[in-house]
């Protein structure tokens, strides 16, 4: 079996571009990639990417160069980009392939996803009677776990304010102006306990990453990244996730503490061990639960920790360095890629503006529906 | 006018009052709601659920959803409603429109009831119901 490196990455600016397609996003972020490790689409030996919205990743196929190459196509909701990842690493662990491309792109409308009952196997009274929303699940997942665990809503608040603080460093980022804490708290609500500020927003983007064999990237000349752990899980039972119209009383893990116990396991680090972390923020109470559900805390803790400055860039564990979902809005096919990406740039040092000092070992987790996770650990 | 239902097999009326239904695995006496329909259908009995729990969570939707929402009225003249999860002892947690106007009197772990709630009104002047729950 091969290590896996990652020898590129590359970026198209997250938000809003007019005229700009979902594909020409990701194809600027693929080229960008290229260039990043400095080698041809000629060069690659298979592609894996993935868009919920902006059409199917292998149109990029002309536009890049039709070779034959092997490009299979990812569908797994939010968690695409992790999914696209985990499926290069695999291919290049197996010792099939020795360099490849993972790309993800959307372009998504102004306003709440859609949802459409019958494409989740449910029935159209749940949509219909208007419980058909992700922003319920958040604010339901997020409402009892404060109350069980002693999160206070201006906790949630800082979370936000602190990705927005970052998202002003970031060149890729979309909301580039800090919003202060009480305007955050004060904005509408949308699913109490959450309001406007607190969700991320449906928006645009691009990001790719160039995988290498440790051979193949000696054999280049260049240096990269190495990929310590890297796992999918899905849900077992007894997990809580959107659009599920009831529960079992017997509560059991979530597909990301199962995720992230797998990845720490390959790896051979645990949390202690990570020196920046990008988890889910869909909202403000996803990254406060995913504190916890990644082992970085236990239940409760992120209270004391969050006011402490515990996640912010100058704190123990950086948090969302790039300001997450919340500041780089939500381009379902890109965002797990745009999280490795971040950790690879603070990785290499080029994290300009929001640099983590010294930074060695990277966490990225992402989470999508109907309930699965995606984690990656890298080393520098 | 008459009431109908919003959707077939989700509650019936007993005596005027309503019973959620759902189903009951026949292999294990595993609880399911909705009552799984199709293929599904066969391994479990339809049961009527236990009509009081507890607020196992709960929001407010603030904004009026696009499609499929079926609900009255327009952006403009939408009214918030709460959704909770009701923990139905040894049985299920149920998703459920919430009856009440005041949102801050919810309280997870607050004991709640099976109730039917106007969901909205047909042209004909006939009530289209939902199940719901409110404060016991």
């Amino acid at each position: 079996m091969s290590d896996v490196h990652i020898i590129g990455a590359g970026i198209h600016p997250f938000g809003r571009t007019e005229g700009v397609s979902g594909l020409d996003q990701g194809l600027f972020a693929v080229n960008e990639a290229l260039a990043d490790a400095g080698i041809a689409w000629t060069d690659v030996q298979f592609a894996f990417g993935g868009s919920a919205a902006a059409g199917n990743a292998d149109a990029l196929l002309p536009r890049l160069g039709l070779t034959g190459v092997q490009f299979i196509n990812i569908a797994n909701g939010c968690a695409t980009g992790g999914s696209a990842l985990l499926s290069g690493y695999w291919a290049i662990k197996s010792g099939e392939f020795d360099l490849g491309v993972v790309v993800g792109f959307d372009k998504h409308p102004r306003g709440a996803f859609n949802a459409d009952p019958e494409a989740s196997g449910l029935p159209m009274w749940y949509g219909e009677v208007g419980m058909m929303l992700t922003t319920q699940f958040f604010g339901m997942k997020i409402q009892r776990y404060m109350a069980l665990n002693g999160i206070t809503p201006e906790t949630l608040g800082m979370v936000a304010e602190k990705a927005f603080q970052n998202g002003s460093k970031t060149p890729h980022a979309w909301r580039r102006e800090p919003v202060g804490l009480n305007q955050i708290m004060n904005s509408d609500l949308v699913s109490d306990p959450l309001t406007k500020y607190m969700f991320c927003s449906p928006a645009e983007g691009g990001a790719a990453l160039i995988l290498a064999s440790d051979k193949k990237m000696r054999e280049l000349g260049l240096k990269g990244p190495k990929m310590r752990g890297a796992a999918v899980r899905t849900r077992v039972n007894g997990s809580f996730e959107v659009f599920s119209p009831s529960l079992d009383i017997k509560r059991g893990p979530s597909p990301t503490e199962i995720a992230s116990a797998a990845a720490y396991e390959m790896a051979g680090v645990g949390p202690d061990d990570i020196d920046v972390a990008q988890i889910q923020d869909t909202e403000c109470g996803a990254e406060i639960m995913h504190m916890a559900e990644n082992g970085f805390c236990a239940n409760g803790e992120q209270e004391k920790l969050i006011h402490e400055g515990y996640t912010q860039l100058d704190g123990k564990l950086p948090t969302n360095t790039d300001g997450g979902c919340l500041a780089c809005g939500e381009p379902i096919g890109a965002s797990g890629l745009r999280q490795v990406y971040e950790n690879v740039q603070q990785l290499r040092g080029r994290a300009e503006g929001r640099q983590v000092a010294k930074a060695r070992l990277g966490y990225s987790q992402v989470y999508g529906a109907p309930g699965l996770s995606a984690v990656a650990i890298l080393e520098a | 006018m008459a009431d109908r239902p919003l959707a077939d097999g989700l509650y019936r009326l007993e005596d005027g009052a309503p019973r959620l239904l759902g189903g009951r695995r026949k292999s294990d006496g595993k609880y399911a709601f909705p009552m799984p329909t199709g293929a599904q259908a066969t391994l479990y009995d339809q049961v009527d659920l236990a009509s009081e729990g507890t607020l196992w969570s709960y929001t407010v939707q603030r904004f009026r959803p696009k499609t499929p929402y079926a609900g009255p009225g327009d952006d403009k003249t939408f009214k918030p409603y709460a959704v909770g999860y009701i923990e139905l002892p040894d049985q299920i947690i149920v998703e459920s429109p919430l009856r009440g106007d005041d949102f801050s009197a919810f309280k997870i772990g607050m004991p709640m009831r099976l109730t039917l709630i106007p969901f909205r009104e047909e042209a004909d002047g006939a009530r289209v119901m939902t199940y719901g729950f409110e404060a016991a």
